[in-house]
């Protein structure tokens, strides 16, 4: 009895401290800053531009790991095949990669002095210092969250609800979006959002890629270097209270949908 | 109606090999064998579902080895009904109609008939996930007949009901054959299943037919020391035969007719065997002296094991017979089998 409690007791502190860890420094930063100064940065045009731009690029890098991840989710979930290991691998490699390394690597490869880049050049692309480059380096992040949580769910698929399918008749395409899709979509919808916030919290990459147009990290990082803590605190408040709205919206949407189902 | 011409499936690190079979139209057929011996690979071959390496399907003269399965007419049921969870019960049956070229009046008429058919009119807007096991295997197979099939693959349909509602499906089963044209391909190991529903089956072990034929054949004139063995043939001898006797070790045993000469098995099946506690006056052509090894309660069945003269038989009596004859280890007892129940090869 006195080992149980000991036992629970002990958890219990660990849990407790954890939890503090997190979330006392973020409520004290979110509580330090007036509302009077919060309304003054909101419109500061910078401050509302690099917010708007910090979730709109991570919106659309979302959206392409969507686009080319989902094929690439269904067929690792799916297939066998000789290294496939080391293809899971590689898609583990950007969340492994320190983040200053993924930008130097993406400026190497779209330098005017390599083959790609200056591929790039002729098509008229510009990594360094635009939005363009900014949404790639976001990608190169996200993906493989996006396809990590995509593929979980193709696998809580039984491939026999597939094969059912077929054999009722139903081409691949349509057994892709008549069972597959509906039964995977809130996986893959997770995966989005995961993705999304892995983009959004990006800084160490874009900065080397971009630091202009700037990011909301990238404007944080910059009033605290230029101005101090006082300055680029309200500015990080509403960067998180935006996505926080964001994704509370969403996790509302789908947990109700759920229940309809 | 089916033909599959030395069919080779290599998946994963199985391998089946060299796999022939006959079915013929609006048969019902049944393929038996000891567990991963690729009963379901078998079915999802002919499905198309998965990739053949060499060999040929045949459905009614069309070779379909090639067509996706989409192509070719043949539902499948699984062992785990596979419904569509996030579809309602009449949306799971009304599937596949949406990809026939048909008439939603038709499509409606089926669906009616079916839901009567398989007693699910109640059920039809409830979501699968609610039902009980017995319910789903009902939506199984009417979301499998609804496309008129030319084949239809069960696999296993009956193992994970309870032995009152199998009995129940056994007969719907019997029923749904009837009345509809479908040539019934079933995976079983359930051998009352096999023997009440099958008229012809096959028998598969390690990737490879042992023996296919009718029901009767396989379970009276196994071909194989593994059929025997599987079917449930317990008296299984290797003996040597010479005219109209068989010889187990020192044993004679009258066959009733001539055989080839030299070494072969011979199997008795247990039911097949009367014990008695003296001489009887009876036309059957074997009788033997033995000692009681062993008795085996079996549920309704008790299994006695008789050793005579160092060769073991094995028989099922009831419980009121073993009661009677007073059997325990150790009793003296006669051993009488005809010589028709003997099955040589």
């Amino acid at each position: 009895m006195r080992y149980k409690d000991f036992f629970f007791w002990g958890t219990f502190a660990c849990a407790v401290t954890v939890i503090a860890f997190i979330t006392l420094p973020l409520l004290q930063m979110l509580s330090a800053p007036s509302l009077e100064v919060l309304l003054e940065t909101i419109v500061d045009k910078d401050v509302f531009n690099s917010i708007l731009l910090s979730l709109s690029a991570a919106t659309l890098a979302a959206l392409i790991s969507f686009i080319f991840g989902t094929p690439l989710a269904y067929l690792l979930s799916r297939r066998e095949f000789r290294g496939k290991r080391l293809v899971e691998g590689i898609i583990d490699l950007p969340i492994i990669i320190p983040h200053p390394v993924i930008g130097i690597a993406i400026l190497s490869i779209t330098g005017r002095n390599y083959w790609f880049g200056q591929f790039l050049t002729d098509l008229g692309i510009r990594i360094m210092g635009s939005v363009t480059g900014i949404v790639t380096v976001m990608v190169f992040v996200a993906i493989p969250f996006y396809i990590k949580a995509a593929k979980e769910g193709f696998d809580a698929i039984s491939p026999r609800l597939e094969n059912v399918s077929r054999s009722l008749g139903a081409s691949m395409f349509s057994t892709f979006f008549r069972i597959t899709f509906p039964l995977a979509w809130r996986s893959m919808l997770a995966g989005l959002i995961m993705a999304c916030a892995r983009a959004i919290s990006e800084f160490g990459a874009i900065v080397i890629v971009a630091y202009h147009p700037m990011i909301a990290p990238v404007m944080i990082y910059e009033r605290f270097e230029s101005y101090g803590l006082k300055y680029s605190q309200p500015v990080a408040v509403w960067l998180i209270a935006v996505c926080l709205v964001l994704f509370l919206l969403l996790r509302i949407l789908t947990t109700r949908q759920k229940k309809n189902v | 109606m089916i033909t599959i011409d030395n069919l080779h499936i290599q998946l994963g690190g199985f391998n089946l090999r060299d796999i022939n079979l006959q079915i013929a139209e609006n048969d019902f057929f049944m393929l038996m064998g000891p567990s991963g011996a690729g009963k379901t690979i078998i079915l999802e071959a002919i499905a198309g579902l998965v990739p053949v390496k060499s060999g040929r399907i045949t459905v009614a003269g069309q070779d379909i080895t090639h067509l996706p399965p989409e192509k070719r007419g043949i539902s499948i049921v699984y062992q785990d009904y596979a419904l569509f969870p996030h579809l309602t019960v009449a949306n799971n049956i009304r599937y596949g109609l949406q990809f026939q070229k048909i008439e939603k009046s038709e499509g409606d008429k089926r669906l009616d008939q079916l839901l009567g058919l398989l007693n699910l009119q109640h059920l039809a807007n409830r979501s699968p996930e609610t039902l009980s096991g017995g319910e789903q295997q009902r939506v199984a197979m009417a979301r499998a007949l609804i496309v008129n099939p030319q084949v239809l693959l069960l696999d296993e349909p009956l193992s994970a009901l309870d032995p009152r509602l199998r009995e129940e499906f056994r007969v719907l089963l019997k029923q749904i054959h009837q009345q509809t044209e479908a040539t019934i391909l079933m995976v079983t190991h359930d051998f009352a299943e096999a023997l009440a529903l099958g008229q012809r089956g096959a028998i598969i072990n390690m990737g490879k037919i042992e023996q296919s034929g009718t029901m009767e054949d396989l379970f009276q004139r196994p071909q194989s020391t593994m059929v025997a063995g599987f079917v449930g043939m317990k008296n299984l001898f290797s003996v040597s035969l010479q005219g109209e006797t068989a010889r187990i070790k020192g044993l004679q045993v009258q066959l009733g007719h001539r055989d080839s000469e030299g070494q072969g098995f011979i199997a008795i099946r247990p039911e097949d065997i009367v014990l008695s506690s003296g001489q009887l006056q009876s036309s059957m052509r074997n009788c033997f002296k033995g000692r009681v090894e062993q008795v085996i309660s079996q549920g309704f069945y008790y299994e006695v094991h008789v050793n005579v003269d160092g060769v073991s038989f094995c028989a099922l009596v009831t419980k009121g017979a073993l009661l009677e004859m007073e059997l325990q280890e150790g009793k003296e007892i006669y051993l009488f089998f005809k010589s028709t129940a003997i099955h040589t090869f």
